[in-house]
């Protein structure tokens, strides 16, 4: 028999799951808090999302093919998450130049100076996001009023947010004084000032459980990060309740659900055990409730995770066991 | 609650083709061709010469190094050349080419009848003794020569004997109808080993999607002294050796260490039952129980099959070679060798012939890794695939041994589930030869 068989090395059988799947996974749980972002902060939202997404892509491609000469693998959706997530992050009265300048920076910096899909250490659209906070604090601090600002492309109305106004107010009875506060189930549905895809907690947790179902993500990041917050801002509240705003409050507002599920989650930028991922959930955590507590800025969920990113590496170095290490 | 290993592993289709498909004698061909190196260790050296007549079951070669295994004559007939030929290494070794001539005229003292012996008259010497005259190597894949692992090292003290019933790799049956087809040769053939180590527990361990062998086996173990069946999560490495320590007496072998440091034995049930014939009716090990199938496989089937016979003679007896064989492995798709071509003959450590189509042979290309976990989750041993493959792109040699690289034992969990289709444990081997040397390198 002079048939030809294939040599390879074991394993011969492969897991159903792809790169690409695992990206569309993440894009469809992200579906419905875009859906509600269009919702809230109407065609404003719809324009700065498809700049976001279409400029991404295309920045990736340009990169890939004429910088790196690789073959652009644009294919991997990973640009549009980039995209759809730097468009969550940003209000949606962003001008179009400022929108393009952070998915060059997101894809260009964030991503592609590392070299590509899997290596960067920082997750690329918030790297673009505390860029653009940075470089454009105006613009990244003037937030759409919802439903309100709906029909309006540009020159609309603009209020606080909820973390805003207790920053600026300094203690939260003096925050609530100012009339300006939403209710709680506003907070839920997401009918409040903020970036666009962070407002609806009710609609992030539609996705996350659709990511949690499809395993892409595990509970070790979000709910760490997440009891992180509530214990903490949840000990200053029991001290003081005239000065520090209830747990549920700093659950509701800015992005912590964005984060905490969808960004930190990222998984080239955080770790891959389980152990380690609790650590890095608790740090990002801690940071968060320090720098709204705290810190100059009113949200801290970008810059927590951002420096977490940081740790990655060490975290990793730290957190696994192997098997027979015990009595070895 | 299921026992299982808390660490790690992959849930592949179980593709059990022929769970129901009884054991079925296949016929002899013209010609058998018999390794020398059927075991791991030396190969053995042949003490019969052309022209030689040579009865069913009489010794042809002997295992003379101290991990090495005697070799029989699975057929009676002529001893046609004694050449090297090509087998599943992918080299050319010594064979034994025996012309098969009409039916069986057994060596002489051989009890081929059926009658079932209960009674162990041999004693614990004489069982080892009579194991390594048979030539029984371990039939789960490694054929490592049984008497050397039954000899315990100075010092070390066997409280377990596990009994790997588990049979986890997809496609494969041959344990399981043998389970279901001899179960007392089994349990007698347990009670034999447990006599020669002069351990007073047994532990068969089956994984759960072989619920009609746990049943079979459970009752009939009520007999036996000391023997009790595990019901084990259908998961895999259910079966790997220190997977099923840990699943079934919950003691972690120490890294680098082997399973008597906690006390325990493994062998496979097909290796329980070939002890039985040795001890019991002196039969050597001229035969065993080989699963042929694939997805188009037009009869997949479990043979009992005599040691020797070309590959393809099984597969024209499970219905031939379908078309689009792109793939020929020796063992389960996920930790089997494929095989060159289908003149290679069966050897004891082959439990299963798998033919896959072109479809199911081709890679997918490797995407970069997203450092998703997936492979640290699936890593039974705890080790993190991605970074080892990483640092052996890099030849990062020591940190892939400080990484324990050396305790990957290639189970392909991390490349089944990768969703990358990263081909890490390619890279994980080139590194644990690398650093194996090296290790060898600094002790001389």
């Amino acid at each position: 028999m002079d048939k030809k068989f294939i040599i390879s090395g074991s394993p011969h059988i492969y897991a159903k799951d792809n790169v690409q799947r695992i990206m569309l996974d993440v894009v469809i749980a992200l579906i419905p808090a875009t859906l509600g972002a269009f919702y809230f902060f109407g065609l404003g939202a719809v324009r700065v999302f498809f700049v976001s997404v279409v400029t991404c892509l295309i920045f990736e491609y340009l990169i890939q093919k004429f910088l790196l000469k690789q073959k652009p693998t644009i294919n991997d959706l990973s640009a549009i998450v980039t995209g759809m997530l730097l468009a969550f992050n940003v209000p949606s009265n962003l001008p179009t130049w400022v929108v393009i300048i952070g998915s060059l920076i997101a894809i260009g910096i964030g991503k592609m100076v590392f070299g590509g899909l899997g290596q960067n250490l920082f997750n690329p659209a918030l790297v673009a996001r505390v860029f653009l906070l940075i470089s454009f604090p105006v613009y990244m601090t003037s937030w759409p009023k919802p439903i309100a600002s709906a029909g309006q492309l540009s020159d609309v109305v603009t209020g606080p947010t909820p973390l805003g106004i207790l920053k600026e107010s300094g203690s939260i009875s003096a925050a609530s004084q100012t009339g300006e506060l939403p209710s709680y189930v506003d907070m839920m549905l997401g009918n409040m000032g903020g970036s666009m895809g962070e407002v609806s907690a009710i609609l992030l947790l539609i996705g996350a459980i659709y990511l949690l179902y499809r395993k892409v993500i595990t509970l070790h990041i979000p709910l760490s990060y997440i009891l992180t917050v509530i214990i903490f801002t949840g000990i200053f509240w029991l001290i003081d309740p005239t000065k520090y705003a209830d747990p549920l409050f700093h659950l509701l507002t800015g992005g912590l659900i964005l984060g905490a599920f969808f960004m930190a989650t990222d998984m080239v930028t955080s770790p891959t055990s389980y152990r380690g991922q609790i650590i890095f959930g608790i740090g990002c955590g801690v940071l968060t409730a320090l720098i709204r507590l705290f810190g100059a800025y009113p949200e801290g969920v970008s810059f927590s995770i951002l420096i977490m990113n940081a740790f990655v590496p060490l975290i990793d170095r730290i957190s696994y066991k192997h098997f027979g290490e015990v009595k070895a | 609650m299921l026992k299982t290993f808390p660490k790690g592993g992959v849930h592949p289709d179980d593709c059990k083709l022929t769970a129901k498909s009884p054991i079925f004698v296949a016929t002899l061909p013209d010609k058998v061709y018999i390794m020398l190196n059927q075991s791991a260790g030396a190969p053995a050296v042949p003490i019969v010469k052309k022209g030689d007549k040579v009865k069913t079951g009489q010794l042809i070669a002997k295992g003379e190094a101290f991990i090495s295994s005697n070799v029989h004559s699975p057929v009676t007939g002529t001893i046609d050349k004694i050449d090297p030929i090509l087998d599943a290494t992918g080299y050319k070794h010594q064979a034994i080419i025996i012309n098969v001539e009409g039916e069986d005229t057994w060596e002489e003292g051989i009890d081929i009848t059926n009658n079932l012996i209960k009674e162990i008259k041999a004693t614990p010497q004489e069982i080892i003794e009579k194991i390594k005259n048979a030539g029984i190597v371990g039939l789960g894949g490694a054929a490592f020569p049984t008497h050397v692992k039954l000899t315990i090292p100075q010092g070390k003290v066997a409280e377990y004997l596990l009994i790997n019933g588990a049979e986890c790799e997809p496609y494969l049956t041959c344990d399981h109808r043998l389970m279901l087809e001899k179960p007392e040769e089994i349990l007698v053939g347990t009670s034999i080993i447990m006599k020669a180590l002069g351990v007073h527990r047994a532990f068969i361990g089956i994984e759960n999607n072989k619920l009609d062998a746990i049943e079979l086996l459970t009752k009939l173990a009520k007999d036996y002294n000391g023997i009790e069946v595990v019901t084990l999560k259908k998961k895999y490495p259910q079966g790997a050796e220190k997977q099923l320590i840990k699943a079934i007496t919950g003691r972690e072998v120490p890294s680098g260490k082997l399973p008597i440091e906690v006390g325990c034995v493994v062998q496979n049930v097909g290796t329980a039952k070939a002890i039985y014939d040795a001890v019991q009716k002196n039969m050597p090990l001229i035969e065993r129980v080989v699963t042929v199938t694939g997805p188009n496989v037009s009869k997949p089937s479990n043979f009992l099959s005599r040691i020797g016979i070309p590959l393809k003679h099984l597969i024209e007896l499970a219905g031939g070679l379908p078309e689009d064989t792109a793939k020929l492995i020796s063992g389960g798709p996920m930790m089997g060798k494929t095989l060159s071509n289908t003149d290679i003959p069966l050897t004891k450590a082959m439990g299963g012939i798998l033919l896959f189509p072109y479809n199911l042979s081709k890679r997918l290309d490797p995407y970069p890794c997203i450092r998703c976990g997936r492979c640290v989750h699936a890593c039974p041993m705890g080790l993190e695939p991605f970074y080892l493959e990483k640092l052996v792109i890099k030849e990062r040699w020591e940190d892939a041994e400080k990484h324990w690289i050396i305790d990957c034992m290639e189970c392909g969990s991390c490349q089944y589930i990768c969703p990358a289709k990263r081909p890490l444990l390619d890279y994980i081997r080139l590194g644990k030869n690398k650093v194996s040397a090296i290790i060898r390198s600094r002790k001389n």
